[in-house]
């Protein structure tokens, strides 16, 4: 459906995309990740026909976006990060106005009901004689949403349409999303991670300008994370099972107390060693002593950590996992011998992203989202009473 | 291209700018019409070399947000990503300018009326080679102000330059005068370059050919140039 092959774009010495490639079949709903200025939104644009490329290609359908373009944008939806809206229309005018610009040609359904239908979709019936100055944040958003899905097209492309929007807006347009992925394409920006992960079924992580991993969710949670990594709470004192776990060499290869998280209870870190499964021999070795396990848990990675992880070295990327894996294994070496100042960047990693890990680990599952959810009902809140003050205007 | 034609002929109307235009312009054009009167003569003429200052620096209140504007609320990008040609954005630009000074020059035929009806035989050369050579001026016009407003993000600065450009043309005249004794070769290219002698011509009812062409060329270079914008932007 989406086929873009070694896509450059350099503006002026800066070079804002280095050869990105990537394919994207019918039906998929892609998310796509990196950090600002990472060239997520330089790449929407050339995709949807608003930049061109300083090389390689980028074919919708069939259609190659600067070759055939008038069909090709015939295909997209697009919302950018700014909707693009124009101020002095009302919402009805405005997206009359939109269905016309892109010549939209519906056999099963006129205009009236196709616009009627998109605005029911994304609920801004109630307000489509207002103009659209006057609107809040949110219903801008949702008024940018439906320009894009006018016409139907076969690929939609946004670009963070959730922001703005309350947490009971983003979960309606994270459904509508999915419900919508069912016939079309989707390619989603966001920098909010639990969203990728509760919309898509693949993701895209660009750093630099380049495509650092490519997968689905899951495949990446497992690629980046090694099954070794252990959480675990005991009931007992903390020197005691520090000197248990020193006596386990043929086990466990590094431990590392997190500290007094409940009263009496103690949380390790702990790596085992390949090819053992580090948990039988723990469990044996404390119901001998009698200390409960009050939690264990695998320390996967979340995708917000898979992306700190990709992200966080600028030195050096790639899209090959393994190649990856092998030069942060480098690293270390490096790290173990003589570079101090590895030790100290990897220490200052571990301080910074480390820790952040390590705190989000003792949490239940599932808290951790919630967590997350709750930063965002502050944002909304904040937006919320924003709209407030508009309306009473 | 039609589509955007109707959005910024209604958005003239949307904000005062419309109204201001055809204010002034109906303004001047009563003052003239009421001087003709005054005089007692029915030359319809006169009234369209007049009102040449008032098109001339009015111009810039139609272009100046005609693409800055778009600029500036990001709504180019959809427009350039609609199935929509470049050039199809442009023209339809143009065209809903140029449909407003239609809306304000429609006025004229009411003089037109006025002063016919104190003629024994209505002038009606005279008027429509009038009619056209407005137009064409208009046109023009449009599509230097259109370029301008290409240039930047900002209406005002769309404007000033506008009004600073609008008055180079006005001055092409007095430069040509006063350099005539001096370089023979500069003077001859600027007073090819003259809108108001060309414009001048035609109120005095001559139809040159090579006038036509003159501004249908302005227009077309013009237009052709703020599509180059555009497009530079997409590759810059």
């Amino acid at each position: 459906m989406i086929e873009i092959k070694n896509l450059k774009k350099r503006y002026g010495d800066k070079l804002a995309v280095n050869d990105v490639s990537f394919t994207i079949n019918k039906g998929e709903i892609v998310g796509f990740l990196g950090p600002n200025g990472a060239g997520k939104s330089t790449t929407m644009n050339i995709l949807t026909g608003y930049l061109s490329a300083t090389s390689g290609s980028c074919v919708i359908d069939g259609y190659d976006i600067l070759d055939e373009p008038l069909k090709a944008k015939k295909k997209i939806g697009y919302l950018p990060e700014q909707p693009p809206l124009y101020i002095d229309m009302t919402v009805d005018e405005y997206l009359n106005f939109m269905y016309d610009l892109k010549k939209v040609r519906l056999e099963d359904k006129t205009r009236k009901e196709h616009l009627a239908e998109i605005c029911e979709l994304v609920k801004i019936t109630n307000v489509r004689g207002r103009i659209i100055k006057n609107l809040s944040k949110g219903y801008k958003q949702r008024v940018g949403i439906a320009q894009a899905l006018l016409g139907n097209p076969e690929v939609l492309i946004l670009d963070e349409p959730t922001v703005g929007l309350d947490p009971k807006q983003i979960i309606e347009i994270r459904t509508l999303i999915k419900n919508l992925s069912e016939n079309h394409t989707v390619i989603l920006s966001s920098h909010i991670l639990p969203e990728i992960q509760a919309v898509c079924d693949r993701v895209i992580i660009i750093n630099k300008g380049q495509v650092v991993a490519d997968d689905t969710e899951t495949n990446l949670s497992e690629k980046f994370s090694d099954d070794l990594n252990y959480t675990i709470r005991i009931k007992a004192p903390e020197d005691d099972v520090l000197i248990m776990l020193a006596s386990m060499p043929n086990v466990i290869q590094k431990y590392q107390s997190l500290g007094e998280k409940e009263e009496g209870i103690f949380e390790f870190n702990i790596e085992g060693v390949e090819g053992v499964d580090v948990r039988e021999e723990l469990f044996a070795r404390l119901s001998a002593r009698n200390w409960p396990i009050m939690a264990l848990r695998s320390s996967q990675l979340t995708l917000e950590e898979i992306f700190l992880k990709i992200t966080r070295d600028n030195a050096y990327i790639t899209d090959d996992y393994e190649e990856y894996e092998e030069y942060e294994f480098e690293n270390e070496e490096e790290s173990q011998e003589d570079s101090q100042m590895q030790e100290e960047l990897d220490k200052l990693y571990d301080d910074t992203i480390g820790d952040m890990t390590f705190e989000q680990k003792p949490q239940e599952d599932g808290q951790e989202d919630v967590q997350e959810d709750t930063t965002n009902v502050e944002e909304q809140h904040e937006e919320e009473n924003k709209e407030k003050d508009g309306g009473s205007l | 291209m039609q589509a955007i034609f109707r959005r910024e002929l209604q958005a003239y109307f949307k904000s005062p700018l419309g109204y201001i235009y055809l204010t002034i312009f109906f303004f001047f054009g009563g003052q003239y019409l009421s001087l003709q009167v005054a005089y007692g003569t029915n030359e319809i003429s006169n009234i369209y070399a007049n009102l040449f200052t008032i098109i001339l620096f009015t111009m810039p209140i139609l272009t100046m947000r005609l693409m800055s504007e778009d600029k500036r609320l990001k709504t180019d990008q959809a427009l350039l990503t609609a199935p929509v040609s470049l050039s199809g954005i442009v023209w339809g630009k143009f065209l809903a300018a140029l449909a407003l000074f239609g809306v304000a020059l429609a006025s004229t035929i009411v003089y037109f009326i006025v002063l016919s009806s104190m003629a024994t035989t209505p002038q009606w050369s005279m008027f429509f080679g009038n009619l056209v050579g407005t137009i064409l001026l208009a046109g023009a016009l449009i599509a230097i102000g259109l370029f301008i407003s290409s240039l930047t993000e900002s209406q005002m600065v769309a404007a000033i330059l506008g009004f600073a450009t609008m008055f180079m043309i006005m001055m092409v005249d007095s430069f040509v005068s006063s350099l005539s004794s001096q370089s023979n070769f500069l003077a001859n290219i600027l007073s090819n370059l003259s809108f108001m002698t060309r414009y001048r011509d035609f109120t005095s009812g001559i139809l040159d050919l090579s006038h036509v062409v003159f501004f249908l060329s302005v227009m077309a270079v013009f237009n052709f140039l703020t599509v180059r914008v555009l497009e530079k932007k997409r590759w810059g």
